[in-house]
């Protein structure tokens, strides 16, 4: 049955949105903790360990978040795990983040000048005691608005768990599309719901960069 | 765990594969051409642009910037038929990449424009050079260069993304996938090599792109 498109239909759209923001914030827990680990694995005096850091997020980064998506649907089942669409895009997508944030995160930890953390081992402390009392204080402002950055693409990124099936914005469209056949106007619509998230987090993470910018001059 | 991996039959179907990279690499190519001329065009038009200008350049950057890929394809293969334009996958997926890649290009080159200092342009005039000459030799150029990472991994991400034309049936590598898998289930090991193909597509572009680099900027 064909109906029309109406006023219902932008409604559910916009409820749909709930489990893309939903997903998103999942996927950056998920990836904050994994990528905070790979960080610290990419800085910490151990050579061996900092290889396997590099080469997850090598092979990460040079492949489509696509490809993960159906790696784990499909993977998790042989491993035992029932088919989840839920279990998959959370594996994949915290996966995927966590190597983006970890290079964000390393990137304002070696910006840091090397005699910070020689000024810090002068006053004998120790290697996590130099992270979190010398290093990380004056990282966190470089990495904040980098971080906001990448939570845009993470959320946009959301939308390709529609095709294995994960119901959120996209999808909402795709069927909305289905029984409406009113491709352009519902994919508009969509579309202007994930501007209307993603903008105002991309304004406010330029303001933050120029107002960190401002600090780093001063200091 | 009792499931024994097959990995010969995807193999066994690697013409398919093959055609699937063919398109791959053509979009990347194609596209990669096209993004950097209208992200170039869009941050030139964006640093010395009347004002008209720079508002529509803007918002057809954040347009895109805040959007995903993938919506964006959609709109094209699908919407633009019922307003009576009808493109084939291949043609959607080319224009809608490009325009896509030119938002994020001119941003990248437009911050590359911006750093070049008011008097290097200054200098220029000083030296009798003509007004596309100066764009040319000493903005453009030093704005590519010191740009050049950043447009390099952009083009890897793009190459990654174009894995998402599979959705509206471009049949490229990532629909390749989808072909083998439905002949052979063996859905794992389908998407394992497909990943791994990229993965190589990927550093080798890489490495490319470091090459071209010597290249292009190595002699001064």
């Amino acid at each position: 049955m064909i109906r029309d498109f109406g006023l219902i239909d932008v409604g559910y759209l916009m409820l749909a949105a709930r489990w893309t923001l939903l997903l998103a914030a999942i996927a950056f827990v998920g990836g904050s903790i994994a990528g905070l680990l790979l960080t610290l694995l990419r800085v910490q005096p151990f050579a061996p360990l900092r290889w396997v850091a590099s080469a997850w997020i090598l092979i990460v980064q040079g492949t489509p978040l696509l490809a993960w998506l159906f790696v784990f649907y499909f993977g998790l089942a042989l491993i035992g795990f029932p088919i989840s669409t839920w279990l998959a895009v959370i594996a994949a997508y915290s996966l995927y983040a966590s190597a983006y944030l970890a290079e964000i995160w390393r990137g304002a930890l070696q910006s840091i000048p090397r005699q910070q953390w020689e000024a810090g081992s002068a006053l004998a402390l120790g290697f996590l005691e130099q992270l979190q009392h010398v290093i990380i204080p004056q990282a966190i402002r470089i990495a904040i608005p980098p971080t906001v950055g990448f939570l845009v693409q993470l959320i946009k990124n959301t939308s390709l768990a529609a095709v294995i099936g994960f119901v959120e914005l996209t999808r909402e469209g795709q069927l909305t599309n289905a029984s409406t056949f009113k491709p352009f106007t519902v994919f508009i619509v969509v579309a202007a719901i994930y501007f209307a998230i993603c903008f105002p987090l991309t304004q406010l993470s330029r303001n933050l960069e120029g107002r960190l910018h401002v600090a780093r001059r001063v200091s | 765990m009792n499931y024994t991996f097959r990995f010969r039959d995807v193999f066994s179907s690697w013409d398919i594969l093959q055609d699937g990279l063919l398109l791959t690499l053509r979009l990347s190519v194609i596209t990669i051409l096209a993004g950097l001329v209208i992200g170039t065009l869009c941050a030139a038009a964006m640093t010395y642009g009347p004002r008209w200008l720079r508002l529509s350049v803007q918002s057809y950057v954040e347009v895109i910037r805040n959007t995903p890929l993938i919506v964006q394809l959609f709109l094209v293969f699908f919407g633009l038929p019922s307003l009576g334009v009808r493109l084939d996958a291949e043609t959607a997926s080319v224009l809608t990449l490009s325009v896509n890649l030119g938002a994020y290009t001119s941003e990248i080159v437009r911050a590359g424009l911006e750093a070049i200092p008011k008097t290097q342009i200054e200098a220029g005039h000083a030296l009798g050079l003509t007004g596309p000459q100066i764009f040319r030799y000493i903005v453009l150029f030093p704005a590519l260069k010191t740009t050049y990472p950043a447009l390099a991994s952009q083009f890897i991400l793009l190459m990654l993304a174009t894995s998402v034309v599979s959705q509206i049936s471009a049949e490229d590598l990532f629909h390749a996938a989808s072909i083998i898998q439905s002949r052979t289930f063996r859905d794992f090991e389908v998407y394992a090599v497909v990943a791994g193909i990229y993965l190589a597509l990927a550093l080798a572009l890489r490495v490319m792109f470091s090459g071209f680099y010597h290249l292009a900027f190595g002699r001064r």
